[in-house]
Order: C-alpha cells, then structure tokens, then sequence
C-alpha cells in the first residue's frame, strides 16, 4: 500500500528547522552558481573559439604564465569559499541540532529507540510510547533524545529538516517542530541490514489538542511496555505495523543507553551456530 | 577438514548469483583451454605473468580494471533495475542478495576497477614521462598487480561460494560485528582488502621511490610533467592512508576472529572509532584516484590544445595542497554524528578549502585552452565532458560541506548522485582519456576515433540521465540502499534513471567496440613515429610500442616539455641530434616471485574466510617460501648488447627523418 504520508522532500519544508536548513542550502548554492556558470560557459566558448580549424582565433603556442590572471585564478575561488566558509560557520552554530529552539512553549520531550528493524517512540512524560508511528502538536518544539538498541540508524523526517544518527551506548539530540498539521514520511538514513528498506514511519502532526485526544486513548489501548516487553520488541522482525504502547516503565530509556538491558541478540543463533546460510537462505 | 566450508555455501536457490557464476567460470575455463590449445601459454607465461616490465605491468592493471569494471556495472543494472521495479513491490532481488549487490558494487568500483585504472596508466606513463627505463623496484610491482588480482579473484569467487558483505562497500560496526553478520560475507571483504592492501601500499612505496630517486638526468622536480607530480602526490597519500586502512581493518578482523571488542557494541568496544578511522584513510582514497586523473587531464588537455600546461607551478602548488588538506576533512562523512557546531564548522571550512585548490585547477585547464589550436580528439572529449561534469559535481559537494545542508541530504541519494558525479565525471572519464591517449604508445596503433567518440556520448549523456534524477530522488527525501518503496513520488525519477543506465550500456558496448575494431584495422591505424599527437613529454620521444629498455640513452633533459623542445630543434636546424654513441643496457629479469606469492596469497585469504586453519598455514609458509627464494637469486639482471640497442634506436630515428623531411624550418610543429 502506498504510503498516505506526502513526501515532498527536503526541498517543501513543513517546520522551522527544515526551513532553515533550506535556506542555508539555497545560499550556499546561488553563491556557486554564481561562479560555475560562468566558468562551464567560459570552458565552452574557450574550446570552441580556439578549436584548430578556427582561423581566426589566435594561435599563441608559449603563452603559459600570466602573473595577474594567476592572482585572479586564485583569488576568486577563495573569495567564494570564505564567503561559503561564513555560511558554513554560522549555519553549524545556529542548526546544530542540539540546540533548543527559540519559542514560548516548553518542548515535548520523546525518546527514539532504532531497533532490529522498526523504530520505537517513548513520550516519558505522557508515560505513553509508539511503534512506527510518531504524534506530535504542532507549533510546539519537540525534544528528541535518541539511542540505538543495535546497529546504527539515522532518525530523518525530510520534511521537518535535520537527521541524527541514532547509536548503542550513547544518546544524540535533536530539536525539530512541525509548523503544519501533516502526515510526514520518516524513515532511517543509515543501512542497518536486511529489513531497512521497511525501516519508515509517519509522523503525524496534529494540533495540540488532537494531540492531547490522541495521548488519552493511546492511554486506553495497547499492551504494557516494560522489560520483557522490550526484549520482546527489540527481536528481529520487519514491517511491523504501527501499534501503542499503554504505558511505559519509567526509566526504561536510561536501561537501554546504558547497556542495563542489553543490546539486541541479532539473527537468530549467530555467535554460536557452526554452519553458514549464505543469503539468509531457508 | 574444510572449516565452516560445506556444499552448502554454493547458493543453489538462488538462480541468480547461480547463473551468473557458472557463466563466469565457463567463460574463465574457455579461456584457459583456448590459450593452452592454441599453444599461447608460454609466450604469457614469459612476456606477461611473469613480467617485471612496467609497462607490461600497467597494461594488465589497466586490463584488470576494465575487467572489474564490466563486473561493478553489472551490479549498477542490477540496482537500477531493481529500484526501478520495486516501487510497492518486492522487485526481482530479496534484501539479503541486494545488499551484496550494492555492496560488492561500491568494492570492485573503488578497488578493483578505478583504483588499477589509475595504478596502471600511472605504471605505464610515469616512468616513460621521467625518462627511465624502469620503476626502482620492478619485481616488487609485479607482486603488488598479482595482490590487487587476488583481492579481485576473492570478491568474484565470494558470488559462487558463500556470500559477500551485506553492510555496504565500508562495513561500519556494529553491523559488520560477527553478532549482526555472522556470514563469511563481511570476511570476504576484509581478507581481499587486507591482500590487496598490501599490494597498493607496494606500488606507493615504489612509486615514491622512483618519483624521488630515478629520473632522467637534468629532470628536475619542477620539470617534471603534471601527471608525474600528481602521480607522486596520490602516491605519498597511500604510502600515508593505507596503513591506516589495513589497521582498521585488522581490527575487526580481531574482533569477527579472536573475540576482541574494539568496534562491538558490548565490553566497551566502540564504533564511532572504527567510523573516524576508515575515513581518515577513506577521504584521501578519493584524492589518490582523483589527482592521477587530474594529472591525465592536464596531458590530454595541453598536447591537443599544442600548448604548454599554462599555470604550471600553481597546478603543482594546487596539487600538493590537496595532497594535505585531504587528511583533514575526514569528518565530513558523519556529520550528524552529533558533533557539535565547532568541529562541524571547522571540517565543513577545511572540506570547502580543498575546493580551492580545484577551482585553481580548473581555471589552469581553462587558460590552457585559451590560446591553443585544440583538436577534438577522444582524449580530448573525454576531458572537455570532464570540465563540465566535475565542476557541477564538485559544487554539489560543497554543498555537502555545508553542515546545514548535509543534515538534509546525508547519505540520500544526492549523496549518491555528487560521488558517482565526481568519480564517473572525475576518474572513469580521466581512466578513458588516458587509455585512448597512451593506447597508440603501448601498442603501436591509435584506437578508432569513431567508436571513441560514440563511447564518450553516449557515456556523457548516460550520465546525466541516469544521475540528474538520482539528485532529485535525493532532494525529495530518498535514502540509499533502499531495497524497495512505498513513495510514488520516486518512482518516475527511478525508471527514468533505468533509462539511463541503458544508454550507458550502449556506451560500454561502444568502447567494447572501439577496441575490437582497432584491433582489426590496426594496420591502417599504425603509429610509425611514436608521436601521433604532437606530443611534449618524454614518452613521445620513444618508439611505439617502447622497447623494453625504454630510451636507447638516457634523454637530457634542458627544461619542461623536453620532447617539444627536441622537436623544435629539430625544425629549427633541420637535424636530428646526432647519433649518440649506444652501449649495452642492464634490465631486471623477469620473475614468476609476484605471481606465486598471490597464488598462495589467494589460497591463504580463501582458507582464513572459510576458517580451514591447515590450508591458511600451508598458504603463508609457501608464500614466504616464495620470498625467500627470491632473495636467494644469484643473477638479476640481464645485458641487451649495443648492437641491439642501436639497431633499435636506428629504426626509430629513421621514421624520425622521415618527419623532420616533411616539416621545413619555419613552420612551427603543429
């Protein structure tokens, strides 16, 4: 079934940060066209005015070496890439993505699990939490503290802007808000073995008191999520269907950065078996 | 006995890999018993597998490389096509078989197609261009060609026995850890980089040696021609990288062996290093291919402009620049890992510096044109297509630089579409151009301008055809490696990019012709002076093919473009130099040492994948033996007498009178 999620891409933005993002891209961009069209135009024209059978072109076989022209051949590239140097500075220091983002309202606070192959979505505070499927309130900043329960991931909506990887043992951070109500494809950016490609979820931005609805009967459904729960969870599996969790035991996040739940076993028997299955076969 | 080898690791459900593989070991028999019946086996045996000769050596590289080529291509239909189908569907190509697909693409590319491409052109040219007749250690670059063969040998053999990796062409931990990939795949990848490691960072060391210590006399440094010092430049970063890169991935060799926890996710092991390390070798591995091409570039582009290189001390300032500042942009690949604003500024400005360097470059190409009587030869397509391509693809990388925007479009497949926009537009283009460039040198004939010419198209056009819609793919949000998709919005972009690799393949078929028709019609094509473009540099100076020796004397080198000088002379008096007086020259002997050794290499690499721990001690013991015995030789060399160098020399003066006849004094040589 084909995804009802849009997916625009990066370049119809739905929230500050991809806005932003954006624009620093769109800058970065115009400052290098403004060189390289000229330059593959020039290579054009040079090649075909002075090509042999021209004779009017001016045949000049010892010129090599011209002190002003190197001093420009020089200087314009470095001018350009200070200028881009500027752009890259201040575009680090403004989008790092673990910089909060200005607004009135605090940010909800979500913890991000990349699991072995579908991504688990804990709301602490709510003491609520989703399986490939995101909710958030619109207009409100949204924090996320990321780990991985295994392999590598990167936690990326294109639409809402910057991506994080998500790794074992340790938390990254990342700030987004969705400006829109919307359904947005999210997806991990980082190849985590065989089930990636079913590695996507939606996030759905709705307002914020669709968003307080959505939590109080996520509150009534859906199994429990503590330890056995989660081990349960982090065993291989693909395209798992979105599902809530109930409730949450708290403190589960923290177990699992730190190791205190341990990472995923991986396929099934790996260390131990002898034999090898190529291709995964049977 | 046999270790974790059974019949079962012959994927007998799986008619693809199936097929393609007895095609491939039918095709290798045929071959063989073709050779053997037809009675070639000792001339191959003599003239080429056992050759010390540097030009002989960097044919094969070459020959290897096209062969690679032809395999990595393979995959990229696979893909294309796969991506082109699997919209909503399953597609033709399961996950645990795509995965290898993409991952052995990204291995033979850079290993085993490019890196030889570049390796070769550079055996055959650079020692021609400095005036020698050989590099300083010829037995040791028999050896490195046979270990980057047995690399190739393994990754191929990986399609019929077992499995190759299903982590992507760089195996980040903790995927590639013996917990998520249990498989021999990722061993394979580690055993054949580990063995032909060895034989990249041979050919650095000795080809430093030889930029260094051998050149003609009077061949100062700022002398030599460009390809010789961006020849040295890419040498340096291997003699540099490659450790770092054999370290790394003996690290988790230790870890997938011996239960060390270096990269593993448990016992405080940690992959971030594993991360940083690879790519502090693996960004410099981008220059080592990229500044050979630049150096082809500025050969081809300044002999059919009939100008010298304009600029040339600032190339060589440009190149040694790029040559450092490589080392120091490894984080680019990963910035969002998280590592803050500060060090995401400093590699994104260091990343864009190089930029600088290029552009010099570029507009050196540029004025080298300007002024010239240029003639649009293949070579010379080749390079104009690369001006054009490389400078978009280099703008896009850039683009990447800027940390903002790389939070955008990390490993999507814009990504995708910026490397294969440098490295096709960059190093494959460079890799054409210098073989349709040198090809008259090494064999006596030019290649046929009407093929080459439909090749370059066709090539040109496939490219952006197939990779224009990969940026778009990537701007809408598509992530690499992606097996199969839900989002309609990719999926016309994808069948148009399938498109594209069609055309693509018309091109190869193209190149596929050029060669056999050159072959066929190489009487007509025939290079009688060893100069059929008007050349500059020493290798021009030469007969066509160059006798074993090279140079009957060693040239004497009064300034740059030496030959152009020569001939200008000549011209000028209307004279040969005079008859020099010939003695006899010393050449190493050939030597079977480089073949045997990657012989058991093969055999040593194959047993440690497959765990068959008696074959891995029979495999090295003999390997070493080999060495040994090579140390032990008593004769090394051997004397081609005066009277042979002269009646070789005097042949190909006598072509050379014949030119100088037919140019009179005041015209130029154009």
């Amino acid at each position: 079934m084909p995804l009802a999620a849009c997916s625009g891409g990066v370049l119809e933005p739905q929230g500050p940060v991809g806005d932003a993002d954006r624009l620093i891209m769109f800058n970065a961009l115009e400052i290098m066209l403004v060189i390289v069209v000229p330059t593959v135009a020039a290579a054009l024209v040079f090649a075909w005015w002075f090509r042999a059978a021209n004779t009017r072109a001016r045949y000049r076989p010892d010129w090599a070496y011209s002190g002003r022209l190197e001093l420009i051949i020089w200087g314009i590239p470095l001018l350009v890439i200070m200028f881009i140097g500027g752009v890259i500075w201040i575009g680090s220091h403004q989008l790092d993505p673990y910089k909060a983002l200005a607004s009135r309202h605090k940010p909800l606070e979500v913890q991000v699990v990349s699991l072995d192959w579908k991504w688990l979505f804990i709301y602490p505070d709510e003491r609520i939490a989703s399986v490939n499927e995101l909710v958030v309130p619109t207009g409100i900043p949204v924090h996320f503290s990321l780990t991985s329960a295994s392999v590598m991931n990167s936690f990326f909506v294109p639409q809402l802007g910057s991506m994080i990887a998500t790794m074992n043992g340790m938390v990254t951070q990342l700030y987004l808000e969705a400006g829109h109500p919307g359904d947005f494809y999210g997806e991990s950016a980082q190849f985590s073995g065989d089930g990636f490609s079913d590695m996507h979820f939606t996030l759905r931005a709705v307002a914020a008191d669709r968003f307080q609805q959505w939590i109080a009967e996520a509150r009534q459904a859906g199994p429990d999520l503590d330890r056995a729960g989660y081990i349960a969870l982090s065993e291989e599996s693909q395209k798992v269907r979105p599902f809530t969790y109930r409730s949450v035991e708290p403190g589960l996040f923290q177990a699992v950065v730190t190791r205190e739940l341990p990472p995923e076993p991986g396929p099934p028997g790996s260390i131990a078996s002898p034999s090898v299955r190529p291709r995964g076969a049977k | 006995m046999l270790g974790k080898l059974t019949i079962d690791a012959i994927p007998w459900d799986q008619p693809i890999p199936l097929i393609a593989g007895c095609v491939v070991f039918a095709v290798a028999i045929a071959l063989v018993l073709w050779v053997i019946l037809k009675g070639h086996l000792p001339y191959l045996w003599r003239e080429w597998i056992t050759s010390v000769d540097h030009k002989r050596i960097g044919v094969m590289y070459v020959l290897l490389g096209m062969v690679m080529l032809v395999r990595g291509f393979i995959d990229a239909i696979m893909m294309r096509s796969q991506q082109a189908i699997a919209f909503d569907a399953p597609g033709y190509l399961p996950p645990e078989h795509y995965d290898q697909v993409f991952s052995a693409h990204g291995t033979i590319m850079i290993f085993f197609a490019a890196m030889p491409l570049m390796i070769g052109l550079m055996n055959f040219a650079v020692p021609l261009q400095l005036g020698v007749r050989d590099v300083a250690f010829p037995t040791l670059n028999s050896t490195s060609f046979w270990l980057t063969a047995t690399g190739a040998l393994l990754v191929n053999l990986s399609l019929v026995i077992g499995e190759f990796a299903r982590t992507g062409w760089l195996p980040y931990p903790p995927l590639s850890e013996l917990r998520y990939s249990p498989g021999v795949g990722v061993d394979y990848y580690l055993w054949a980089l580990q063995i032909s490691g060895v034989g990249t960072l041979l050919t650095g060391i000795n080809f430093v040696t030889t930029i260094l210590k051998i050149r003609a006399p009077g061949m100062g440094y700022l002398r030599m021609p460009m390809f010789c010092w961006t020849s040295l430049a890419a040498n340096l970063l291997i003699v540099a990288a490659f450790p770092v890169l054999t370290a790394t991935l003996a690290m988790l060799l230790l870890d997938r062996y011996l239960g060390f926890h270096f990269f593993t996710n448990t016992a405080g092991g940690n992959m971030m290093m594993f991360i940083n390390l690879i790519w502090v070798w693996g960004h410099p591995e981008v220059y080592i291919l990229v500044l050979p091409a630049f150096g082809i570039y500025s050969e081809v582009i300044s002999t059919f402009s009939s100008k010298p290189l304009f600029g040339y001390r600032s190339m060589v300032m440009a190149t040694m620049a790029i040559c450092l500042i490589s080392f120091l942009v490894w984080l680019h690949h990963f910035f969002t890992m998280g590592a803050g604003g500060n060090v995401n500024g400093v590699f994104g400005i260091a990343t864009s510096i190089i930029a600088v360097a290029t552009g010099v470059k570029v507009y050196n190409w540029l004025f080298t044109m300007y002024g010239g009587r240029i003639r649009f030869t293949t070579p010379m397509m080749w390079s104009m297509g690369f001006l054009i391509t490389f400078v978009i693809g280099g703008m896009t990388g850039v683009l990447l630089a800027v940390p903002p925007a790389d939070f955008l479009l990390h490993n999507s497949l814009f990504l995708v579409a910026h490397f294969h926009n440098v490295i096709i537009g960059g190093v494959l283009f460079a890799g054409f151009a210098g073989i349709t460039y040198w090809f008259p040198k090494a064999f006596g004939f030019r290649l046929h301008e009407g093929w080459g010419q439909a090749a370059f198209w066709l090539s040109f056009l496939g490219f952006y055809v197939v990779f224009v819609p990969l940026y778009a793919m990537g701007l809408l949000g598509m992530t690499r490696r992606l097996q199969h998709y839900e989002v309609a919005a990719w999926h016309p972009w994808a069948l148009v990019a399938a498109g594209g690799i069609v055309i693509m393949a018309l091109a190869a078929l193209c190149q596929a012709m050029q060669f056999v028709v050159s072959i066929r019609r190489r009487d007509e094509l025939k290079d009688e002076l060893g100069d059929p473009w008007n050349g500059r540099s020493l290798e021009w100076s030469t007969a066509s093919p160059p006798p074993v020796f090279n140079f009957a004397v060693l040239p004497n080198v009064r300034g740059e473009e030496p030959y152009w000088q020569i001939k200008r002379r000549a011209i000028e008096t209307q004279q040969l130099s005079p008859e020099p007086r010939y003695e006899a020259i010393e050449m190493p002997r050939n030597s079977p040492t480089g073949f045997i050794t990657a012989f058991f290499c093969t055999i040593t690499g194959f047993a440690l994948i497959w765990h068959i721990w008696w074959l891995m001690g029979v495999g090295i013991a003999a390997a070493y033996a080999v060495f040994v015995w090579f140390a032990w030789r008593d004769v090394e060399e051997y004397r081609i007498p005066a009277e042979e160098v002269a009646r070789l020399d005097r042949e190909r003066r006598g072509a050379r009178e014949k030119w100088l006849a037919e140019h009179a004094p005041e015209s130029a040589p154009a």
